[in-house]
């Protein structure tokens, strides 16, 4: 036995079974695996049978798209895209006059511009670009200002375009960019309030975090249509716009807050002793040591608020501005496309998808990039 | 912690009145932050008691007893409009906390299905369960409330050709029609049966694990339960002679007669608040349960535990202590959500109160200060409740 073992010459080894490779393999082990997979998989392919063709011929292959009236739709049993074509401007821009509409185009443009070398630091075509710092601080401090400038006008002979005729999609990101550009530094105050020592400070920061989280953004939107005009003197009033974004700027702002002491709540007390040690001062302790970490462990949790905020934005429907959705669902109340609601607000849904998710996506992004545990 | 790492390096001496002194400037800086916020609140309150005066607004809580003179198109409790504002708050606050309670419970229930369908080895049925949460989380709850009352109004059938759900439940598109049940004397029997079995039940639960602790002998406590809770009551209603019977909706002209309308405000904003959360609940279910590690499923299974055993005794109870805490917000969101009713006119608290009473009484400050205050009562008992639940399920540290 033993001079046989020793010329022992091992066979080539054989291909792994059919049904551990390729697309046989693939298909047996994730649909096919167990009697109850093979029906959990003959289940989801019927709801896919009953679901999906339809949905595609409604959306796309019976759906009209030429034509300019309601007419051109009547029959075909698909989405009739032409309300959404011909009112496209109005979902867009609201009631801002066509001639001036390149004020929002191009404060966009610039805004969008602005954000990529922010937003992709780490690419190659930005890794050379040395101005970051002060490029974000303009965005954020000045760029909001020149902003409003633009759209009401009434500087460098552009003519002002009053609030009540701002609308649509702009609307809708105005209100949301507000709430996200002036939530984060309340937010940072709060949550450091929150953390004080001070118990005055204390207790103002916890009281008002807990009434606003603890009430629904829609009460925030009526308090603010009805009392601010009770609160101010007489004669003073604020446009229903200007009322809208400080509430929703407020609301925002305890939920980033709350984000926010998250964040400070995981930074080591080792830190805070070091900086004390070095004879940093409370605002030097936080602005150059504590607040740089907290805020890049908790991006995550803020992108995620601002998706929330930004979906959260449609409830300015209930006090009457006209953002996105609300034009939508006036249009569809039109008598010309009575009965076209579902095509509006199917566009309305996607619109809003395609700004979500890419949120959302970005925020994975971010994670992973962020990721520098030791 | 900000509070202990900051120490003050003249803590134990005394006082100096000088701003070198860190605790003098703490009281000084609390001084002026107290004044500015009262002197704030002061000015407003000046300011709104001037405008109410030369507006003519009254104030104070009387007109709760006033006459509300709308009407109401669904109440948990007989309401008419020539009764009180008083009553229309409470027809809102019911209306309010029904959808959300069944949107609660209804969530959970899809919230959990949908959570695990996510974890399923099966590609298919995980990516579809993936498209629902993707598809219900990245757009807006109003839009969803908005597409589900559109479609209920404009794609169920009329009135006469009422969808069948069989057992007196029709749906159409002026509501769903459920049977009235209406009690008879002697019903009272039947829950005070059912809350007897219930305390058997526990006390019978009590001994089984007693007993199983001291000599390992199981007992069918699910059986035995689900048989008195299901058997008492009903030897109770057939002792009294059947008390309770039924108001059936029966089709009348053109209309339905008899049973309860729930109108169909109520049913999109139903469903609407329970898919939607249901989409958030999933991933945080989906979240709990790969956060177990996978040697506890294989000691299970070494143990010799079946796999519906495994997941109630092994994995279910580590994966709870992590969905709890964001379980509970949900719970609240549902409650805040359901104020979104406003927008399709079902009469909850802010529809009824905050919208129309506010309108006719013109009260603001009351109106805002009470339904503040019903938000506020109902997440601090939300909290409240499920903190002491998070209490028990935590982990216990040596």
């Amino acid at each position: 036995m033993a001079e046989t073992t020793a010329h022992h010459i091992p066979k080539p080894d054989r291909e792994p079974p059919g049904s551990y490779v390729g697309v046989r393999g693939w298909i047996m082990q994730n649909l096919l695996s167990s009697p109850l997979n093979v029906f959990m998989t003959l289940l989801g392919i019927v709801f896919l049978w009953y679901s999906v063709p339809p949905l595609l011929n409604w959306l796309i292959f019976n759906a009209t798209i030429s034509g300019d009236t309601r007419d051109n739709c009547i029959g075909t049993g698909g989405a009739c895209w032409v309300f959404v074509k011909i009112r496209f401007n109005q979902f867009m821009y609201g009631f801002y006059p066509s001639e001036e509409q390149w004020r929002i185009n191009l404060t966009f443009a610039v805004l969008f511009i602005g954000m990529l070398p922010l937003m992709f630091w780490d690419s190659k075509l930005f890794r050379g670009f040395r101005y970051k710092r002060e490029l974000a601080v303009f965005l954020l401090f000045i760029f909001p200002f020149l902003a409003g400038f633009m759209f009401y006008g009434g500087v460098f002979g552009m003519p002002v375009v009053e609030t009540s005729q701002w609308g649509g999609l702009f609307l809708t990101l105005i209100i949301a960019i507000t709430g996200i550009v002036a939530s984060l530094p309340l937010g940072v105050l709060l949550a450091l309030g929150r953390r004080s020592n001070m118990p005055v400070i204390k207790m103002l920061c916890i009281g008002f975090i807990e009434l606003v989280r603890a009430v629904p953004l829609i009460t925030v939107l009526f308090m603010a249509s009805v009392m601010i005009p009770l609160f101010l003197p007489e004669g003073v009033n604020f446009n229903k716009l200007v009322r809208a974004l400080i509430a929703v700027a407020l609301f925002s702002a305890a939920y980033s807050a709350e984000t926010i002491r998250g964040g400070l709540q995981s930074i080591p007390k080792g830190q805070y002793e070091a900086a004390a040690s070095m004879g940093l001062s409370y605002w030097k302790m936080m602005g150059l040591v504590v607040m740089p970490q907290a805020l890049k462990a908790v991006i995550p949790g803020i992108v995620s608020g601002f998706i929330g905020l930004f979906k959260d934005t449609t409830l300015v429907l209930i006090i009457g501005l006209f953002d996105v959705l609300n034009i939508v669902r006036a249009a569809s109340q039109d008598p010309k496309w009575f009965g076209l609601a579902v095509e509006g607000y199917a566009f309305t849904a996607i619109l809003f998808f395609v700004f979500c998710f890419g949120m959302s996506q970005y925020s994975i992004f971010l994670e992973k990039k962020l990721h520098t545990g030791h | 912690m900000a509070v202990e790492t900051r120490e003050n390096p003249s803590a134990g001496r005394k006082l100096k009145l000088s701003f070198s002194d860190q605790r003098f400037r703490a009281v000084v800086y609390q001084a002026i932050v107290l004044a500015l916020v009262l002197a704030g609140i002061g000015y407003l309150a000046s300011n709104t008691i001037h405008n109410l005066e030369t507006r003519g607004i009254a104030s104070g809580f009387d007109f709760f007893s006033s006459t509300a003179g709308f009407d109401i198109m669904m109440s948990l409790v007989p309401y008419d409009p020539v009764d009180s504002y008083g009553r229309a708050f409470l027809v809102g606050l019911l209306n309010t906390m029904l959808v959300s309670v069944l949107s609660i419970i209804l969530c959970t229930i899809l919230g959990f299905f949908v959570g695990i369908l996510r974890l399923s080895d099966n590609w298919l049925i995980n990516k579809i369960a993936r498209a629902y949460v993707e598809i219900i989380r990245n757009v807006p709850l109003l839009l969803q409330i908005l597409f589900w009352y559109f479609v209920i109004l404009n794609l169920l059938p009329r009135v006469r050709q009422s969808i069948d759900l069989g057992a007196g439940f029709f749906i159409n598109n002026r509501g769903t029609y459920v049977p009235t049940p209406i009690a008879e004397p002697g019903f009272s029997l039947i829950p005070i049966a059912g809350l007897v079995a219930v305390v058997i039940a526990i006390v019978i639960a009590r001994w089984a694990r007693k007993r199983q602790d001291a000599t390992g002998e199981q007992f069918p406590v699910f059986l035995t339960s689900v048989g008195l809770i299901v058997g008492l009551p009903l030897l109770a209603s057939a002792v009294t002679g059947f008390p309770l019977t039924f108001d059936y909706p029966e089709l009348k002209g053109f209309n339905f007669a008899g049973g309860t309308r729930m109108p169909p405000e109520f049913l999109a904003l139903l469903i609407a608040l329970t898919t939607y959360h249901a989409g958030f609940l999933a991933e945080i279910v989906r979240a709990g349960i790969i956060s177990v590690s996978k040697g506890q499923k294989e000691a299970a299974k070494a143990l010799g535990l079946r796999p519906n055993m495994m997941m109630r005794l092994v994995v279910l109870p580590q994966a709870l202590r992590l969905i709890i805490p964001p379980q509970t917000s949900i719970y609240l969101n549902v409650t805040k959500n359901s104020s979104l009713a406003v927008a399709i006119g079902y009469p909850d608290l802010v529809s009824v109160f905050t919208g129309t009473t506010l309108n006719q009484t013109g009260q603001a400050v009351e109106v805002i200060f009470i339904t503040m205050l019903v938000y506020l009562t109902v997440s601090l008992s939300i909290s409240l409740f499920m903190n002491w639940y998070n209490a028990r399920t935590q982990l216990v540290e040596r």
